[in-house]
């Protein structure tokens, strides 16, 4: 259970995210919220061993095979995977200092989320970037999502 | 730890705006734009393939129109709303959104008159085929159902005929057949009932009616739970991809608000039902009073129809909020409890005794009360649908619609309760002159 709170702290510090699972493909839903991401400020590290091999960049970023194979500090390791393949790549956020680690819609690997959290990582499953994104910091909103947002305050 | 759950009548309130990022505006601006600018040609072409979300055209999207679209979706506990510009408009895109042409639907019988134009003319005309059936009757829900059954549409509090529906369990029915059931929840309004709480999957507002509740403005709502399973393979247009969107598959990038941005995307963006930001501010400067309003109306209804029932001049009355009426038990576990009893709405019916010219004549003596076409207003409206609103349909039909030849239609406002018996009062004297 994400609190509002949360998502929205976690969304204004962890700037570098690690897409592992980030498709080349335009119309993919990891390229959409990748690409949303990177339109709003982020740095989006994509991770795919399909396309690291060949020197492949997606974005206008080099592609790495796995999340050790990055040379600079990553804030989010973000998950497009199936839900049974995600431990491996939370012990590895761990390892490499990630903050956070965010499991995409429909992949609710428990342990995993469980092991990072007693790393002192924040964990997210089951929720989408940019839709949190744009729920919280203005966009959803305007089609008519009910983002639960109650406040007397600007959006910033 | 959990977010803060707000209640109704804050979120009536509340829910879709923020003060304005732009002004510090602490009321919602009227966006009165048809267009909005692109940051850059990358911005515009990211908002056209549905990459990133913004406003482009207010046909499609509009920052006024959303914040009742939020308000609405909030109310009703769903996931996300959609506006149109009447609730027919609503009900069409509702239907249209997932229905082609060979599809068949389950229709509750005792609909409002257009409803059932609309799904045994219009709709029929592009191929698609609707049985109607007893409304009360979970078990005839079941029995209509066919293998190219693609929805179930039906009313929570049937307007005229005052039915109500067993959402729960036709709900089930609907559900056992992978179809989403789709309930008009005009009539008691969301402050009443919350059909998408009770299983049902999305919902239908005439927001003309109790949502705006001055008699000022058309408006449709639409609301989905974000619940249903469209992957099921019954509903090939959300999960195969668009034609119009450059192969974008709806649920798989969208997940639990698909269909309505599938209905914002492919029917309302091309028939262009769209509801205007004037409007959509009207409706929900209303809005924010709903629940006061709505235990008004409860409350003064309840008096009028034991007032009615009391006495001899009118030979029968009908209300889901008196304790005799059929259905009560189901109205005590799907309405919000008002001053201690079930919150029926503000509709009932009664006849006159002396037969339609009486009914006639008691209309036409009415001082304040209002004979027009509309209901859930904050003043008294009266009707006699038979000879009006379900003119259209042939005597069975408007029997199957609960409709009977000296059927008065009474939507009860919040004027003074005093004043309203008054004018009843002197009306059904004035019946038989």
């Amino acid at each position: 259970m994400n609190t509002i709170s949360e998502l929205t702290c976690i969304l204004r510090q962890r700037r570098t995210i690690a897409v592992v699972g980030l498709s080349a493909e335009w119309h993919r839903p990891s390229f959409f919220a990748s690409k949303y991401m990177q339109s709003h400020g982020y740095r989006i590290v994509p991770v795919n061993p399909r396309y690291a091999a060949s020197g492949g960049e997606i974005l206008g970023e080099t592609v790495y095979a796995d999340l050790a194979d990055i040379p600079f500090p990553v804030d989010m390791v973000d998950v497009f995977r199936r839900t049974e393949d995600v431990l491996p790549i939370a012990r590895q956020a761990v390892a490499i200092g990630a903050r956070c680690l965010w499991q995409q819609i429909g992949v609710v690997n428990h342990e995993a989320d469980q092991l990072v959290r007693e790393a002192g990582l924040d964990a997210v499953m089951d929720r989408c970037v940019k839709i949190e994104h744009a729920r919280l910091f203005g966009g959803l909103n305007w089609v008519g999502v009910n983002t639960g947002v109650i406040s007397a305050k600007r959006r910033a | 730890m959990a977010d803060h759950q707000f209640q109704p009548e804050t979120l009536a309130i509340h829910a879709g705006q923020v003060p304005d990022s732009a002004t510090g505006a602490r009321a919602l601006p009227i966006y009165q734009t048809s267009s909005f600018v692109f940051d850059s040609a990358e911005h515009a072409a990211s908002l056209f393939n549905l990459q990133t979300f913004g406003n482009v055209y207010s046909r499609l999207s509009n920052p006024t129109v959303a914040a009742l679209e939020e308000r609405v979706a909030a109310l009703e506990g769903g996931r996300a709303g959609l506006a149109s510009a009447s609730g027919m408009a609503a009900e069409a895109m509702a239907l249209m959104t997932i229905l082609q042409q060979g599809d068949h639907v389950v229709a509750g019988g005792a609909l409002y008159g257009g409803s059932v134009t609309m799904l045994a003319v219009n709709l029929k005309r592009f191929g698609i085929e609707t049985s109607f059936v007893k409304a009360t009757d979970p078990e005839a829900f079941a029995a209509a159902m066919r293998p190219n059954t693609r929805a179930v549409f039906a009313e929570s509090l049937g307007n005229p005929s005052l039915t109500v529906l067993d959402i729960a369990a036709v709900a089930d029915v609907a559900h056992a057949h992978g179809v989403p059931l789709i309930v008009d929840n005009t009539v008691p309004s969301p402050f009443l009932c919350n059909p998408l709480r009770l299983g049902a999957d999305i919902v239908v507002h005439s927001a003309t009616k109790y949502l705006g509740g001055h008699g000022t403005t058309l408006a449709g709502v639409m609301v989905e739970s974000g619940r249903f399973p469209w992957g099921n393979g019954k509903f090939p247009g959300m999960t195969e991809p668009s034609p119009g969107y450059h192969g974008v598959k709806f649920f798989e990038t969208f997940g639990d608000f698909a269909y309505c941005m599938r209905a914002r995307m492919e029917v309302l963006r091309v028939y262009g039902a769209t509801l205007s930001p004037f409007n959509a501010w009207q409706i929900l400067q209303g809005v924010e009073s709903l629940h006061v309003r709505m235990e008004r109306h409860c409350t003064n209804t309840r008096k009028v129809a034991q007032y009615l029932k009391d006495d001899p001049r009118v030979g029968w009355v009908s209300y889901p909020g008196l304790p005799d009426h059929p259905q009560y038990e189901l109205v005590r576990k799907q309405m919000r409890m008002v001053d201690g009893a079930p919150g029926a709405s503000g509709l009932l019916a009664f006849g006159v005794k002396g037969g339609l010219e009486a009914g006639v004549r008691f209309i036409e003596a009415a001082q304040f009360m209002s004979h027009l076409a509309n209901i859930g207003d904050t003043r008294t409206l009266i009707i006699h649908p038979a000879s009006t609103t379900h003119r259209q349909l042939d005597a069975q039909q408007q029997l199957d619609a609960g409709v009977l030849p000296d059927m008065i239609r009474m939507s009860v406002g919040i004027e003074h309760i005093d004043d309203i018996l008054w004018d009843i009062d002197q009306a059904l004297d004035l019946r038989t002159r």
